[in-house]
């Protein structure tokens, strides 16, 4: 039994590697990807542009928005003259966010009534739009405080320097909110996830379509040393990848690797079962590398949308929710930024690695029962 | 493969098989002696490939029975397998792979054992006539050397019954006739051989021959019987100018079953050979026609194969009317 899969496996790295497509596939997609997650996707918002429009030109007026400026997230950029030049110039898309304080701005603060501090943010994008409200937020709640105090200790006639409660924020595991230190470790499971699922719905059908699986056919090998032939290799490449993007990731980005790698590759392991079985499935299903392609597309699209590596799985409406639990991804992207940024182990993901186990081994064997020797 | 000679190497009963509605082999009954080169004649759809795929294990029948190389073909088609070569219409050997790399793949599948390893792939490689070209990627060999390299890995594994389902469409005729000899060759040590084809000269190779025609076997037999006792009608050979207008005369006159073009001459199919050879000394020249020379032939297989399946047509017709 041994030789026949070790002599299949060596035909498919033969192949895979006298493809130089295949062998950039393989090892330049994912640390582009890599590059790409780790440099240009980031969802941390900062520098926002700004325009301040201040109809009573105040001193008030100005200090509220310097305070905007100074801070890291908004950029004032421009200085409108009135209300409508400010809407245009969101139109426009020259600033996101435009901070108006009508006349009688300051009057009022002096006066000791409520002044209003009209926002208008640019909402297409609502997840930076959101986080832009926060912001806002967070500097006008420090400056009305700031009046506040002013007043109260105008009032009692001292100075009131403390605050009733203080917030103090500690942000675990990713101290510094580094989008990047989440991106990465998933860039590791949907890489993993696309290229074995590709090379191996590919590998069958292309057989089917040359004509090659027929003559195999007619040879006394067993199904199962043809499936293990058919996925060894791609389980092989697989792993090479995920140790490509780990070294990149940890050694170039300074992603922090927290667990145990050994828990990752045994985790890996399991994943890449889903991934192979998955891929094995659509080879059978499939008659043309075309439709194998498309399927696997299918599949890997919605995979990676309902994983929570980019958008949380909490968000979603609950029926979508049920359905990510079929989705291995899902499970994968807790295990990997669990090991990679929390430091966790099996004692708490053995959940997540006993559902990958379950669902690997389930696909696995529903694609194995539909590789048969003789048609009907 | 000595041990065989003299038994049974495929043997069907019945065999048939159905895609949905359509009877792609309907009932063939047939068997093949060991050591013989059995050819399947028949034009493209008639069911050959269906038959062959049978018989190796890779189809499953719908109806009859069969056992190749003593196994049942419907319990036992990985029994099959171990002693069978097949060699399919298309090239089925990885073009990505030099022709080492090709043989080495199936010598590993075929388990054959590691000291007879070296020597079985030289001899498929001098066989195939391939010494030049054992690196080089199996996918820029010139179709002729593909051909003996798929022919050289069906028989690794030395199995004494191999299965060429057209084994030389596409190949040039010198290729052809040296596939033919290693066909020969390999006949001679004892190998049955089950070869399909559609070349009619191909056919004449062949000790003996299967007819099939919408999926019925219609004759069988060595090819000299099938001309001499098959052949109901008579054959006159016509050699003239102009030939492609005088077939259309011909086709028209009475007695005349068929004219078709054969060689640079024209073949006509008749019952009544004398009559009709009267009337085209007279006709032929009458009608501007300069005659070469006209005289009754020896069927041809392609003359047999044409009248056996136009008789099978006549009789059909009938029965279809009703069918629809």
């Amino acid at each position: 039994m041994g030789e026949r899969i070790i002599r299949m496996v060596i035909k498919e790295f033969i192949q895979v590697f006298r493809d130089p497509r295949m062998k950039a596939v393989i090892f330049v997609v994912p640390v582009l990807q890599l590059l790409i997650f780790g440099y240009a996707v980031s969802t941390d918002v900062r520098h926002v542009p700004t325009a301040v429009y201040d109809a009573g030109n105040s001193a008030i007026g100005r200090d509220l928005a310097a305070r905007f400026g100074s801070s890291d997230y908004f950029d004032i950029t421009d200085y409108p003259r009135s209300h409508a030049e400010a809407e245009r110039l969101i139109d426009r898309g020259d600033v996101r966010m435009a901070l108006v304080m009508n006349e009688g701005f300051e009057e009022n603060l002096r006066a000791g009534r409520t002044a209003h501090l009209q926002v208008i943010i640019d909402g297409t994008d609502s997840n930076t739009a959101g986080m832009v409200l926060g912001y806002v937020a967070g500097v006008t709640a420090d400056f009305s405080q700031e009046v506040m105090m002013e007043r109260l200790g105008r009032a009692r006639g001292m100075t009131v320097g403390q605050e009733a409660v203080e917030l103090r924020t500690r942000a675990w595991f990713n101290e510094n909110l580094e989008s990047r230190n989440y991106y990465i470790p998933g860039v590791i499971a949907m890489m993993v996830m696309l290229i074995t699922l590709m090379l191996t719905s590919m590998a069958v059908v292309r057989e089917k379509e040359i004509g090659t699986m027929e003559q195999i056919m007619v040879t006394p090998i067993t199904p199962l040393e043809f499936i293990l032939g058919k996925t060894i290799p791609f389980g092989i490449i697989g792993f090479v990848d995920v140790i490509i993007i780990t070294v990149v990731g940890v050694f170039w980005f300074e992603v922090p690797i927290r667990g145990s790698l050994l828990l990752l590759f045994f985790a890996t392991a399991l994943y890449l079962m889903t991934a192979l079985g998955v891929g094995l499935f659509i080879s059978t299903v499939s008659g043309t590398q075309q439709q194998a392609m498309m399927s696997t597309f299918f599949f890997f699209f919605p995979a990676v949308l309902l994983s929570g590596f980019m958008f949380p799985i909490a968000n979603m409406p609950e029926p979508v929710q049920w359905l990510t639990y079929i989705n291995p991804l899902r499970y994968f992207l807790v295990i990997v930024r669990g090991i990679f940024l929390k430091g966790i182990g099996a004692d708490i993901l053995w959940p997540q690695m006993a559902a990958l186990a379950v669902m690997g081994t389930t696909i696995l064997w529903v694609a194995s029962r539909r590789i048969t020797k003789t048609s009907s | 493969m000595d041990k065989e000679q003299g038994k049974t190497a495929v043997s069907v009963e019945n065999l048939e098989r159905r895609f949905g509605d359509f009877v792609a082999v309907d009932r063939i009954s047939f068997s093949v002696a060991s050591g013989e080169i059995f050819g399947f004649l028949g034009p493209n759809g008639a069911g050959k490939s269906t038959t062959i795929r049978m018989l190796c294990g890779i189809l499953a029948p719908t109806g009859g029975t069969g056992t190749v190389a003593g196994f049942d073909i419907r319990s036992q088609p990985e029994f099959i397998k171990t002693r069978i070569g097949y060699m399919s219409q298309k090239f089925s050997l990885y073009e990505d792979l030099t022709v080492e790399e090709n043989i080495n793949f199936y010598s590993g599948i075929y388990r054959i054992p590691a000291n007879r390893k070296r020597e079985r792939k030289e001899w498929v490689i001098e066989m195939a006539d391939l010494t030049e070209h054992r690196s080089s990627l199996t996918g820029v060999l010139a179709s002729g050397w593909k051909q003996r390299l798929a022919l050289g890995c069906a028989v690794l594994h030395e199995p004494p019954v191999i299965f060429l389902d057209e084994p030389t469409s596409g190949v040039d005729p010198v290729s052809r006739r040296r596939f033919w000899d290693l066909i020969y060759e390999l006949s001679g040590s004892g190998v049955t051989v089950f070869v399909t084809t559609h070349y009619m000269d191909e056919a004449e190779y062949c000790d003996r021959l299967g007819l099939i025609y919408r999926g019925e076997l219609i004759a069988s037999g060595a090819p000299e019987k099938l001309k001499t006792e098959l052949m109901r009608e008579d054959v006159l050979e016509v050699h003239c100018d102009k030939p492609h207008e005088a077939m259309e005369l011909i086709a028209a006159m009475p007695g005349v079953k068929e004219a078709a073009l054969f060689g640079r001459g024209l073949h006509v199919v008749t019952d009544k050979g004398e009559q009709v050879l009267r009337d085209l000394q007279a006709t032929l020249p009458a009608k501007g026609f300069a005659v070469e020379r006209i005289e009754p032939v020896a069927a041809s297989l392609e003359d047999v194969f044409v009248s056996l399946v136009e008789n099978r047509d006549r009789e059909e017709e009938p029965q279809r009317e009703v069918r629809r």
